[in-house]
């Protein structure tokens, strides 16, 4: 039987950890806002810019484009999107788990890997997968020179030749509690259809071509910025119900623990007055 | 008068109506009022001038992008663009400082390229700031 003063010092324990977790969910929740709203506000750019990709591509009949190359698959590059921080539940588990799943599918050795997060770098760095790139340090905030640069170093793998397919592996934010977790292609990027549009005369300046060569890679940072606001996003979505859940359980655990704090000491109250009350019988007797 | 909205990767900077507006097109600076034929150009670095309904003003430094026109609306897609009084100019002149450094001692064809563009826009950036002081 605990004493009463350990259990007073657990329960000041716990209480403190709910603060802790308490506080960390409503971090998450304000970022998450954050996140929310950079995917709100970045979608009429990447929405007028598909249109005019759209709007070109069925303007010229030939579209090409490095980045439309389809190739021979020797070398598929994969870009898993992780979370730099823990304490978001089964986040990066999810993540990590269905990266590894694929990674070891039959056909699967010519996979090689970009992280994006540092909880994907603690878990393949103890692999034996080839790594080629990490980036971390985005602390749970959007950084557009950082998707600048990832962006930058995927093109230039696959303009080189030296990764023929380019995936990425990250979330799409559904809603607070659930995200989906799924593998799209990159690179080679399809040629956006423009069936269901209107087609109208435009008048190119320059013409078609060199406006899709200026085009092209702003329309890949879209996606690739897309697919970490998306990710950052779930991210803070997962963290704000894990954090509710600890405090909500941490709550509980205060209230038992003090119910048998309260047992303990009017257990040890008794105790007293027992001896008080046998101690004067005895004199008395 | 016709309906622009400005908007970067980040999030939207202008979208109201106007009068006229001036982009540095890809072959030039382009001048658009209302009922423009359909039009998609690419923007370089350059001023974005435009005019509001009440007549006024307004200037932006742009680092390049696209504008596309059609039924009476103007979209500009910028890869960065500021406001005049947003131009922070002691940064534009550091900017320009390093730019200028870097092409003396860049190899590749592609870093030559990014120094020119940087130094393009952090002079761009002084420019605009000089010239509406």
């Amino acid at each position: 039987m605990p004493t009463p003063r350990d259990i007073r010092k657990r329960i000041r324990a716990v209480v403190s950890t709910s603060q802790i977790t308490k506080a960390m969910q409503m971090v998450a929740a304000a970022r998450l806002r954050k996140a929310q709203q950079m995917v709100e506000q970045s979608r009429p750019y990447s929405e007028k810019m598909r249109l005019i990709l759209e709007q070109i591509s069925s303007a010229s009949a030939e579209v090409e484009h490095p980045f439309f190359q389809k190739r021979e698959v020797k070398v598929r590059v994969m870009v898993v999107f992780t979370s730099d921080r823990g304490m978001c539940g089964s986040f990066n588990t999810n993540v990590i788990r269905q990266a590894v799943r694929i990674l070891k599918e039959p056909g699967a050795e010519n996979i090689k890997l970009v992280l994006v997060g540092k909880k994907g770098e603690d878990y393949f760095r103890r692999q034996s997968w080839p790594i080629l790139k990490v980036y971390k340090g985005l602390q749970g905030r959007m950084n557009l020179e950082v998707v600048r640069n990832v962006t930058d170093y995927l093109i230039n793998l696959f303009v080189s030749g030296e990764a023929d397919h380019v995936q990425l592996l990250c979330t799409r934010f559904k809603s607070m509690v659930s995200y989906k977790l799924g593998i799209a292609d990159f690179l080679p990027i399809n040629p956006p259809k423009a069936d269901h549009v209107v087609t109208r005369q435009y008048i190119f300046e320059p013409d078609p071509k060199k406006i899709f060569d200026t085009l092209m890679p702003a329309y890949a940072l879209t996606i690739i910025q897309m697919a970490l606001a998306d990710s950052l996003a779930s991210e803070h979505g997962t963290r704000m119900i894990a954090m509710s859940l600890a405090t909500r359980n941490a709550e509980e655990m205060v209230d038992t623990l003090t119910l048998q704090y309260n047992k303990a000491r009017q257990g040890a109250i008794t105790k007293e007055l027992l001896e008080v009350v046998s101690g004067s019988e005895a004199l008395r007797g | 008068m016709f309906k622009l909205s400005i908007v970067s990767p980040e999030r939207t900077l202008f979208e109201d109506n106007v009068e006229s507006l001036i982009v540095p097109g890809g072959e030039g600076y382009l001048g658009i009022l209302s009922h423009h034929a359909p039009l998609i150009s690419t923007l370089k670095v350059g001023e974005i001038t435009f005019r509001d309904t009440g007549k006024k003003e307004i200037s932006m430094a742009t680092s390049g992008g696209f504008i596309e026109v059609s039924d009476n609306v103007a979209s500009i897609l910028v890869d960065t663009a500021e406001f005049l009084d947003e131009i922070d100019l002691s940064r534009a002149e550091n900017e320009l400082h390093r730019a200028e450094e870097l092409l003396n001692v860049t190899v590749t064809a592609a870093d030559h390229d990014r120094a020119i563009h940087s130094r393009d826009k952090a002079r761009n950036r002084i420019n605009l700031v000089k010239k509406y002081k």
